[in-house]
């Protein structure tokens, strides 16, 4: 069963140039064609301006295709009739923390999706309880969201979608602003809400190391499907995403580099300890 | 010594709900022409210690020496020390608001009361050191990328031409692309312009390669502050204060743990590339 | 500096004030300050004194955390009292220069002023001490929903306050940033006349302007992609009902208008009294 299916999508951005004369047109989305699986943990990377953060939001219907379709759910993005239930069954976590939180403690922001569709108040409070519990953040709740760390604030954000009970949750670029240690607790959180709660999560960053526990990565390139595969495939044509850009996890790096110096390694190393094992069979 | 801090400490004022980022007993000389890497998580406190270093807190008790004089000595003109010590706050780009990239880059030099000629001198210089090429000069800076806004801010600091620059984090909220080049980019200020750096990030990935010294700061003290290599081989506990050494670091101590004869003190993946195969190649040998 | 400022900062205590529903506090707020306009004698002001004390008794705001928020209100009311000392023509002259007049009545007025504007400011803080902003602005919508029948949007003027609400610490602390990085390259906002004070603040105005917009644009999208679509339809996570304690303190407001207008027409009754036995 398909959650989010698009179909030959293209996207353009029109804008007027500097002298207001002609109206130019950038395209963002060329032709992409995505089926990811109910349940699935898709992570899509590419650099800056490969259209990745334009496919997310036409799952939420934030922007819609200039040609071609895409599906949430088998519902039409472009039928305006569907657009709530779309949001409801497609929610989305932006980049910037502060930007997207609207309550004043935090079991009311994660609350507010809730107000919006109509949810009858004790149903309300039973929702937004378990959504606090899923993220690990109900000790927190009558506190102020101004005062927390960018990644619980994320998890705020997180919890403010699980609350609609939606099938897929999109990341647009979640971890960007985090420190290190912020960007780690929001990608446990992710990995965690697919195992247990069976949330599809589709998860688009810039960095490498956050794909490496997707059950798929979809690489995209100028508006178009680079590659797509498991993290093992993808990350065994080193020399492919060098080339288009991307940087390697450092272990994939290294594995990498000692195997153009002839040592028998397999390809997509990920881990350290497939590295490690790797090693030690060539010092047999 | 260039700059040295002194028994530095800061509390913030009573009552305010931010508690964080305090400074207890700084003790810190800064040399000339170094490059620092400044290292701390979240709330450690290194905002706050930069800031003390142009001024713009006043510590609580203790010292600021800039080239020999104390800058809470009476009369100290504090203009006169943020153009000697450039700082460049995180996401820089936020503060751009001039209409042509040449005008905001020449804001600094203005302040500083330059002649006109010496202002176009050192404006043009300065974005040609960060990489902004000419044609971009008239543009309204916030046409750019984020990449190239964040050159034009720091630009905008090096115009007035510091003897030590600053960078908050200066590559948070890029990509790894625009990342590495910014990085290289200061490397290459560095040793052209002698400038002291000292760049301020969360990661040590990131910084290991560049710097020659690093100090990593915790709960508002310096916990360690020696060079890459030494800093790491802590790693452990660089772990327990929410730090990770470079990935390197934990691949090499995990090959020892398996019996490889390595050496541990490793940060880039040509050293790390190099070391293994010599391990591998001395096996054989035997 | 900005951030020093505690004058309405909602202050969290678990008292009987802060549970009350903010429609009951608004509304006494209003008639509160209606009151005291109507009224003014010593007696009404003397007993409205009284109330606000019990009032911020139970709310366990430290009184010394208020007062600290009246300090920036003080230039204000040393004025007003300045004016109403001086410019008052009464009968009981004690000193007459030009225009400048002090006369008892003048005196007279000057406290009844400064005690007035004292009052309205108590009274108007408690309420935004003792009730979030969020609640405060829900109050607002139920309490005047009645308001949509003659098409004010009463829902979209609510979320927009509390919106605004939400984002002036974050403005403020943004505003703090960009200040102090354009003082890292060498700007000065102390020295210079007002036109030279106000001109040194485009490099701060114009990116908090941007970041303003950015944040409100990037708000939006966020708001709808949670499938905000105005009030139409909306639920409460905590809804507004009043229980058996606001009912009550309905009826006390009442009580209390009805003695203060009381009080105030005895105490005229009494000067009228008084004028006539010394005629």
């Amino acid at each position: 069963m398909s959650i989010v299916k698009s179909e030959n999508l293209f996207f353009e951005y029109e804008y007027m140039d500097e002298s207001a004369e002609e109206v130019k047109k950038t395209h963002a989305l060329i032709g992409v064609d995505i089926d990811i699986k109910q349940g699935e943990f898709v992570a899509i990377v590419g650099h800056n301006g490969s259209g990745k953060s334009t496919f997310a939001k036409h799952i939420n219907a934030i922007l819609r295709p200039t040609k071609g379709k895409i599906f949430v759910d088998g519902m039409d993005t472009a039928d305006e009739k569907k657009l709530w239930n779309i949001r409801q069954e497609a929610g989305m976590v932006f980049q910037n923390p502060d930007n997207q939180i609207i309550g004043y403690s935090i079991e009311e922001d994660v609350a507010f999706a809730l107000e919006n569709i109509g949810v009858e108040s004790k149903e309300m409070h039973k929702r937004v309880e378990d959504a606090l519990i899923a993220v690990n953040m109900l000790d927190l709740r009558e506190k102020s969201p101004n005062n927390l760390s960018g990644g619980q604030k994320q998890r705020v954000a997180i919890a403010g979608v699980l609350a609609m009970k939606p099938k897929c949750i999109v990341l647009d670029e979640p971890t960007a602003m985090l420190d290190p240690g912020g960007r780690a607790e929001v990608i446990r959180t992710v990995l965690e809400l697919n195992k247990k709660e069976h949330v599809s999560i589709i998860l688009i960053t810039h960095y490498m190391e956050e794909a490496v526990d997707a059950d798929r990565i979809i690489v995209m390139d100028d508006g178009k499907v680079a590659m797509s595969g498991t993290p093992k495939e993808v990350f065994s044509k080193t020399e492919e995403l060098i080339n288009l850009g991307l940087e390697l996890p450092p272990v994939t790096k290294l594995a990498y580099e000692l195997k153009k110096e002839g040592l028998d390694l397999e390809d997509g190393i990920i881990t350290y300890d497939e590295l490690v094992k790797g090693l030690k069979g060539l010092k047999r | 010594m260039l700059l040295s801090l002194k028994d530095l400490s800061y509390v913030y004022s009573k009552g305010t709900p931010l508690q964080t980022g305090a400074l207890k007993n700084i003790n810190l000389d800064i040399e000339e022409n170094s490059f620092i890497g400044l290292i701390g998580h979240t709330g450690s406190g290194k905002s706050t210690l930069i800031q003390h270093m142009n001024g713009l807190i006043k510590a609580t008790s203790g010292d600021v020496i800039f080239e020999g004089r104390s800058i809470y000595e009476k009369g100290y003109d504090l203009k006169e020390l943020r153009c000697n010590v450039g700082l460049v706050f995180q996401y820089p780009e936020h503060q751009l608001f001039e209409e042509t990239v040449f005008k905001d880059v020449s804001f600094g030099p203005t302040n500083q009361g330059l002649s006109e000629e010496e202002i176009k001198a050192r404006v043009e210089n300065a974005l040609r050191i960060v990489g902004i090429g000419e044609e971009y000069w008239n543009m309204s800076p916030f046409e750019l990328s984020g990449g190239e806004k964040r050159r034009v801010a720091i630009a905008g600091v090096m115009a007035m031409q510091p003897k030590v620059l600053i960078l908050d984090e200066p590559t948070a909220g890029l990509d790894p692309k625009t990342k590495n080049s910014i990085l290289s980019q200061i490397k290459q200020i560095h040793e052209e312009v002698k400038i002291t750096v000292i760049l301020v990030s969360h990661s040590m990935e990131d910084v290991a390669e560049y710097v020659d010294r690093i100090i990593v700061m915790n709960d508002g003290s310096v916990m360690y502050d020696d060079e890459p290599k030494k800093v790491f081989s802590h790693y452990k506990e660089l772990e327990k204060i929410g730090l990770a050494a470079p990935a390197m670091t934990y691949i090499m101590n995990k090959l020892k743990e398996n019996g490889f004869e390595v050496s541990t003190d490793i940060i880039t993946v040509e050293e790390a590339t190099k070391e293994i195969l010599n391990c591998l190649n001395k096996e054989k040998q035997c | 500096m900005l951030r020093d400022m505690t004058l309405g900062q909602y202050y969290p205590t678990k008292s009987k004030v802060h549970k009350t529903d903010p429609r009951v506090k608004l509304l006494a707020t209003l008639l509160f300050v209606v009151g005291l306009f109507l009224v003014n004698s010593f007696l009404s002001y003397i007993f409205s004194i009284a109330i606000i004390g019990i009032t911020i008794g139970m709310s366990k705001v430290p009184f010394s955390y208020m007062i600290k928020g009246m300090k920036f209100i003080l230039v204000l009311l040393i004025i007003s009292a300045v004016f109403n000392i001086i410019f008052t023509n009464g009968e009981h002259m004690y000193f007459e220069y030009g225009i400048i007049k002090i006369s008892a009545e003048g005196l007279k007025w000057a406290v009844f002023i400064v005690i007035r504007l004292m009052l309205i400011v108590l009274g108007c803080s408690i309420v935004t001490y003792t009730t979030t902003p969020n609640d405060l602005t829900a109050g607002l919508e139920k309490g005047l929903s009645w308001m949509r029948k003659i098409k004010v949007p009463v829902h979209e003027i609510a979320m927009m306050m509390s919106i605004a609400l939400r984002f002036i610490p974050i403005l403020v602390e943004e505003a703090d940033k960009i200040m102090k990085a354009q003082s890292a390259r060498g700007a000065d906002f102390d020295s210079g006349n007002i036109i030279a004070k106000a001109k040194n603040m485009i490099p701060v105005i114009v990116p908090l302007f941007i970041s303003a917009f950015r944040r409100a644009s990037e708000l939006a999208t966020a708001m709808e992609s949670r499938c905000y679509r105005g009030g139409e339809g909306r639920t409460k996570f905590k809804p507004l009902v009043y229980k058996l304690s606001d009912k009550l303190s309905y009826a006390f407001l009442a009580l209390y208008f009805v003695i203060i207008i009381d009080l105030d027409l005895m105490a005229r009754n009494i000067e009228a009294l008084n004028f006539m036995m010394a005629k």
